[in-house]
């Protein structure tokens, strides 16, 4: 919640002495409440003063960090219910389920599979994060056994045991990994609170409600332990639902700090066996509010829109998209293709490759570097202008990697024709059509 | 502290929309809360999920698409076999074969195509264009005749031709008239006010606020259905309280992911798997973010999508 330049100047020192580099104590207590300095610039505020105004300028969501060195992650710190407020800042993780209950077979095949994901997306690798490792009551495997398996596929575990004994033997052989040990509910807090501050590593709350957690996450910050994340899955889909959003709601709307953890959806829990259920569920939770999100299973199938979607939702909403500028040959164009160029707004690629690859007609997409605007922005801007495409074209040694001389500008930009010509005289320049719908009948005619 | 959830209930509400007529007319819209949260507030009409066919038929369709339909020739057996499929709760024509730089259909042969299909199946009816707004202007006007009582969806008006279309649907026949923008909560708002002003009732008028693929731009979609809903809903904006109908099929069987064959991305395994997921996956994220209705094609993403939203509303 914030908090207000007055609040803060009523418990400061008010002795205008100018040593943070503010004129009087007034103006330095309004810059702190804009988040513009640190409180601790001032060196006078009293000790029970600072605890007082700490606790309420804590953000309303912790950030959690999991994982260890280049596995590292964040999760968590939102201040926002919907993207276009601000900006969300810890994109949700997936997870694959191992489970004590499956037979060998199955665990080999698992392992393999999680492997399997592993692809470049405008910039970000797109992969299997997580693996959660689920000990199940009447499980046939061993849990520690199946933990160092897990554990050797190099992803960030989380540990779904609920035995003390247990979850202390697996953190023996996972712990420098710093998994997520997601076993504390009403019953046995103390002690897999006692195990997991041992190890060092996060703890996961669960239990029958909201209400349950909400008292044992309290009992829990009570004993000092606030490296936290709330398992939020429900018997139903609908539970689990309005849990993962009531939770959100009541840490960043309604200031219940409590509430104020990441959160943990086990879709593979309450849609186990229907794979296409559990897709639908893995996009309903990354748009509302999960942290993590753990599956049976995630393949091509499931990562391409999911990632995608992922992707588009958590940019920052001030920043456009941009795709790396370049020669991306489509259709199994060669140096002989035609080329057809336009601006690095993601959009915009995303836009007129779909529709090239739909022509089938090969050719090669020359992304200028145009400061990730649209055509008609970045033309206005000056960042898309024959001169720019004439540099870019050079400093790329264009001509160098393509022997086409045929050269296709975008429709909206077809006044660059003529100052093209010149700068790029052994080209020809040829306008395409104003929309990228269009395009698809414009190449196969040019064809 | 015990917990204790603050109600995210608002006084105003999204308009009840019907569409169709007698028992299998459906009503979308009419909640009182965010998208799907119903623990604040009961919804009495769970989002509702159409199926798409085309005048083509099955011509262009994948193989995948095309194994559910098999042994049907005529449009009217093809669009009788997507009605029973299950979890259909409305039937979406589009007359893809209408667009000038494309097959170029007459108006004649479209519109007694969609007779066909009007007389052929008892779900309410949506019927889509060819994307070409002065063509769509013509088709729209004689398809608003041409369902006179069915109380269909014209999906949809443009800022174009909003002028035509409101008019022969709105006014002269009566149907529900879509209202369709390029994601953008200005152009949907204004788009709505001129329909308005036309004389068009404004709880006959449905939006589509546009839509992409996940992946696509997707972010988009989803700031301008937050924004919409948010205006609607705490700002009790009159002219932003239109459900939204969401065509999702259009956007997700063209992308690659989709659309590559196994032969061309055998990394990637099942191409219908693809399409499903893709399919699914758009489908649950535009209704999280506020469509009152979409429309699917893969009769494996109708049946998920539809038995998820009885679980979850």
């Amino acid at each position: 919640m914030a908090l207000k330049g007055l609040d803060i100047f009523k418990l400061s020192p008010k002795k205008n002495c100018k040593e943070c580099g503010s004129p009087t104590c007034m103006a330095f207590s309004m810059k702190v409440a804009q988040g513009a300095v640190e409180l601790s610039k001032c060196p006078y505020f009293a000790p029970e003063a600072l605890a007082k105004l700490s606790a309420a300028t804590e953000p309303p969501m912790k950030t959690i960090k999991v994982g260890a060195g280049d596995a590292e992650m964040s999760l968590g710190g939102e201040t926002v219910l919907f993207r276009h407020e601000k900006t969300f800042v810890s994109k949700t993780r997936y997870a694959m389920a191992l489970c004590t209950c499956m037979d060998d077979a199955t665990v080999e095949q698992k392992l393999a599979d999680i492997a399997k994901v592993d692809y470049e997306r405008i910039g970000e690798r797109m992969f299997v994060e997580m693996v959660y490792v689920n000990d199940a009551p009447d499980g046939a495997q061993d849990y520690v056994e199946l933990v160092k398996k897990a554990a050797a596929t190099g992803r960030v575990l989380v540990l779904g045991v609920k035995d003390a004994e247990k979850a202390k033997a697996a953190l023996e052989v996972c712990k420098d990994g710093k998994p997520i040990l997601n076993g504390a509910d009403a019953a046995n807090y103390e002690a897999m609170n006692a195990v997991a501050t041992a190890a060092g590593v996060v703890l996961g709350v669960s239990g029958a409600d909201l209400a349950e957690i909400h008292d044992t996450v309290e009992k829990l910050e009570a004993l000092g332990n606030k490296n936290l994340v709330i398992d939020v899955t429900g018997e139903t889909v609908k539970d689990t639902f309005k849990n993962a959003v009531q939770l959100r709601k009541a840490a960043l709307k309604d200031g219940d700090r409590t509430c104020g953890y990441p959160s943990i959806v086990n879709v593979a829990k309450v849609a186990r066996g229907d794979a296409h259920k559990q897709a639908a569920l893995l996009s309903l939770f990354t748009m509302k509010y999960g942290s993590i999100v753990v599956a049976e299973n995630i393949g091509y199938a499931e990562a391409l829109p999911l990632y995608g979607l992922r992707q588009n939702l958590f940019t920052d909403p001030q920043k456009p998209m941009k795709v790396e500028p370049g020669i991306y040959p489509l259709n199994g164009a060669d140096e002989n293709s035609v080329c057809l160029t336009t601006v690095d707004f993601a959009l915009t690629y995303f836009l007129v490759s779909g529709e090239l690859e739909r022509s089938g007609v090969p050719v090669n997409l020359i992304i200028n570097d145009a400061g990730g605007l649209s055509v008609l922005t970045s033309w206005a801007a000056g960042k898309f202008s024959s001169g720019t495409i004439a540099k870019f074209f050079e400093e790329q040694d264009i001509a160098g990697k393509i022997k086409s001389r045929k050269l296709i500008i975008p429709g909206k930009v077809a006044v660059l024709k003529g100052e093209l010509e010149a700068k790029l005289p052994d080209w020809e320049i040829i306008i395409a059509p104003n929309e990228a719908v269009q395009l698809v009948k414009f190449m196969k005619d040019f064809a | 502290m015990p917990f204790t959830p603050k109600s995210g209930k608002f006084n105003a509400s999204i308009n009840t929309v019907e569409i169709g007529t007698g028992d299998k007319a459906v009503k979308i819209g009419g909640e009182n809360v965010f998208p799907l949260y119903s623990f604040d507030a009961p919804i009495e009409n769970a989002p509702k999920v159409g199926i798409e066919i085309t005048d083509f038929g099955m011509e262009h369709e994948l193989e995948c698409i095309k194994k559910y339909y098999e042994g049907c020739t005529t449009l009217a057996e093809i669009a009788a076999k997507a009605a029973s499929m299950e979890g259909v709760d409305f039937l979406s024509f589009r007359m893809e074969g209408g667009d000038p730089n494309g097959a170029n259909k007459s108006t004649e042969e479209l519109i007694g195509e969609l007779k066909e299909i009007a007389a052929a199946v008892d779900l309410p009816l949506v019927v889509c264009g060819c994307k070409n707004a002065e063509k769509d202007a013509e088709l729209f006007n004689a398809a608003a005749a041409a369902l006179e009582g069915k109380n269909a969806v014209i999906l949809s008006a443009k800022e174009e031709n909003y002028k035509t279309v409101g008019a022969a649907a709105g006014l002269a026949y009566k149907q529900v008239v879509g209202a369709e923008s390029a994601v953008d909560i200005n152009l949907a708002k204004q788009l709505n006010v001129l329909l308005s002003q036309l004389g068009v009732d404004k709880k006959s008028i449905v939006m589509n606020v546009g839509t992409a693929a996940a992946g696509y731009g997707f972010e988009y979609v989803i700031s301008t259905m937050d924004r919409v809903k948010a205006a609607a809903l705490q700002q009790g904006d009159v002219n932003l309280q239109m459900p939204i109908i969401t065509p999702v099929a259009s956007e997700t069987w063209g992308v690659k992911e989709a659309m590559s064959s196994e032969a061309d991305s055998p990394e990637w395994g099942s191409q219908e798997e693809r399409g499903i997921d893709m399919e699914i996956e758009t489908a649950m994220a535009v209704i999280a973010a506020g469509s009152n209705a979409v429309i699917l094609k893969h009769p494996e993403s109708i049946k998920t999508i539809s038995g998820l939203m009885k679980e979850l509303v």
